[in-house]
């Protein structure tokens, strides 16, 4: 059953990328990136669990005839707003970098770090 | 009466379709933004009260979103719980109350706080938004409504911490903030879809029918459980939290100190109402109860060192947050056993979510005093103050009223909260209830510090032309310090009448599913 697991093996490794690119990574915008990863692993293992073999969404005038299988499209509407506020974050995340950028002059977690103690 | 009915519904659409409307009020005049905030900040909390009342009232408040009823019947007969709800038993209506009174204070006290500063229309939308958000993670009855509000509240709350993006500190904690609870998102939207794959459901209700103690289930509540505890700031993961809370103005650190504590909110839905003796193991309450002493005792470790009055704040609710998850935890551990319920289970949930609201409502208080503070002096350092109790009478002595029930001195309500927190934890183990003792010690003598080198000792020169802070703000910190004294004058009408029902509503995991599924299915 190698293959019907590959999706969740993609899922894993993409997380655990994106983990690591939290915890080790120094340039903030590779962070950025490492979170946006993340979401990635999270979003594609919603679609992932939501396929069904043969099952259609429940709209009458697209299923081929005969049709028994319906699915709920309930994850896919999951990810879509998950997408939009994904979106949404990053955006404030990079401009939040930007700004930083001004202020410190680097990209470099280790230099910013006037809060401490 | 009909209206009475969409009570949940409007303390989260109020908020909402105010903050948007905010800039174009804006646009008029600041004094109109003012008062238009004021009235929806107002009216946001006279609507929640009024939602308590309903629900100690008649029972819990189910409301479905846009339809009558919560599922899809299929022609076979096949019901499947698709739509929104929001379901408020005795336990999210105490929250939401507390969370009402926090934002209700912010607003008045921000009025003239930030006045002087640029961008106010999106300060004043963004902290709407994360008013909404609080009251959507508390109030909502499905999961990944939950985690939408999660993040509504989190993108509200990055913006106001950094409003003075002016300063690199602030930035930088919005920025700590944004990747600790980018992260915790994630992990929630993962258990989300752990729990869709594994039971089909989101709708929490029928999650709790539906939860069997399996491995996919545990692994759900691991990523559940650490998820939230970054967000309430438990000690490990706590490090924003003294960051976050004292960069951001203090208007609005009031409302995160709430925000916070709605994940925790959530976090004990997850842990009695949804899974109750389903947890299947002591290794989650005692989990909760390890975070819990390490959060109490760290915290105030590091807090008794600090020299800023606002980081010195930030980590005491570090250690806050600690006597709540203890409390929690003893609970949990003695959830399943009657005669251990009976004993000191429940005291022990009592006395945490007292301690809970006492928390939101006190913490409120400090934090807004140190505002004050810092409003006059322009400063946060401890060491440059002194001797403003004369300039500044009234905000001293409610800095007082907020000490003492921090610290837990009679006859206030912080130390009826501690009281019942000590007594249930001494049942599990008394280690755990020297640690909370010695922690409560420690917290009374660092507020003594405080008190003592900001408001008493010789007048310095600096501050003689020092007045005492606009009206506004006064009546911003008054509204906090009013419930704080209400509850201390009354602790037994408060224990019997709002928080043992919220307590046992919170228990109660076969009435929380029940409620909205009814007897069958």
């Amino acid at each position: 059953m190698i293959s019907a697991n590959l999706p969740y093996f993609v899922v894993v490794v993409l997380f655990l990328i994106g983990l690591l690119g939290v915890l080790l990574e120094t340039n903030m915008i590779k962070i950025g990136i490492a979170i946006d990863v993340m979401e990635s692993a999270a979003n594609m293992f919603l679609i992932v669990l939501g396929f069904r073999e043969g099952g259609y969404i429940p709209v009458k005038f697209l299923m081929p005839a005969g049709t028994e299988n319906f699915v709920l499209p309930t994850p896919q509407a999951l990810t879509l707003t998950a997408i939009v506020i994904a979106l949404a974050t990053s955006a404030l995340m990079l401009s939040l970098i930007v700004v930083l950028y001004r202020h410190y002059g680097t990209l470099d977690v280790r230099e910013i770090r006037r809060l401490r103690g | 009466m009909k209206l009475m009915n969409h009570l949940p519904a409007l303390t989260l659409a109020l908020p909402l379709l105010a903050a948007f409307a905010t800039p174009l009020i804006a646009a008029v005049s600041a004094k109109a933004r003012n008062r238009w905030v004021t009235c929806v900040s107002a009216l946001v909390t006279l609507v929640v009260f009024a939602l308590l009342h309903r629900v100690l009232v008649h029972g819990t408040q189910i409301y479905v979103m846009g339809a009558p009823s919560w599922n899809i019947s299929l022609p076979s007969g096949f019901a499947i719980p698709v739509r929104i709800i929001l379901e408020v038993d005795a336990f999210n209506a105490l929250a939401a109350c507390a969370a009402a009174l926090a934002q209700l204070a912010g607003t008045i006290y921000g009025l003239k706080f930030v006045k002087k500063f640029t961008g106010l229309e999106f300060y004043s939308a963004l902290f709407l938004l994360l008013t909404a958000g609080t009251m959507g993670m508390i109030l909502t009855g499905d999961l990944f409504n939950f985690f939408v509000f999660l993040e509504i509240s989190s993108v509200a709350s990055f913006g106001l911490i950094a409003f003075w993006r002016d300063r690199p500190e602030s930035v930088e904690a919005s920025y700590k903030y944004m990747l600790v609870s980018q992260l915790a998102a994630q992990l929630v939207l993962i258990g989300l879809a752990f729990i869709y794959g594994r039971y089909g459901v989101l709708n929490m209700a029928a999650f709790s029918r539906a939860v069997q103690p399996d491995l996919i289930s545990k692994v759900v509540l691991v990523f559940i459980l650490v998820a939230l505890g970054m967000k309430c700031g438990a000690f490990p993961m706590h490090m924003w939290m003294p960051d976050s809370y004292a960069e951001a103005p203090a208007s609005v650190t009031v409302m995160l100190v709430a925000t916070s504590q709605a994940s925790l909110v959530v976090l004990c839905r997850f842990c009695f109402s949804l899974y109750g003796t389903a947890i299947g193991s002591a290794a989650v309450p005692w989990a909760l109860i390890v975070m819990g002493c390490l959060s109490m005792f760290g915290g105030v470790s590091m807090a008794v060192v600090q020299h800023e009055v606002k980081r010195l704040m930030g980590y005491h609710s570090v250690s806050q947050v600690g006597y709540m998850l203890t409390a929690f935890g003893v609970g949990l551990l003695a959830l399943g056993d009657a005669a251990a319920m009976n004993d000191y289970g429940l005291a022990a949930v009592s006395g945490g979510l007292y301690h809970m609201i006492n928390y939101i409502l006190y913490k409120g208080l400090l934090f807004l005093c140190a505002g004050a503070l810092y409003y006059v002096a322009g400063s946060r350092d401890l060491d440059k103050m002194g001797g403003l109790a004369r300039r500044m009478p009234v905000t001293s002595v409610l800095f007082l009223i907020a000490a003492a029930a921090i610290s837990g001195l009679p006859p206030f309500n912080g130390f009826v909260s501690k009281w019942m927190i000590y007594e249930s934890v001494y049942a599990v183990h008394p280690i755990l209830m020297v640690v909370a003792l010695v922690s409560s010690v420690l917290t009374l003598a660092s507020f003594v510090k405080v008190y003592q080198t900001a408001f008493l000792g010789p007048e310095r020169s600096q501050f003689a032309a020092v007045r005492e802070v606009p009206k506004s703000m006064i009546a911003g910190m008054a509204v906090l310090a009013a419930a704080i004294l209400v509850l201390s004058l009354f602790p037994s009408w408060t224990v019997n009448t709002l928080v043992r029902p919220a307590a046992e509503a919170l228990v109660d995991k076969a009435s929380y599913g029940a409620a909205v599924m009814g007897g069958a299915l």
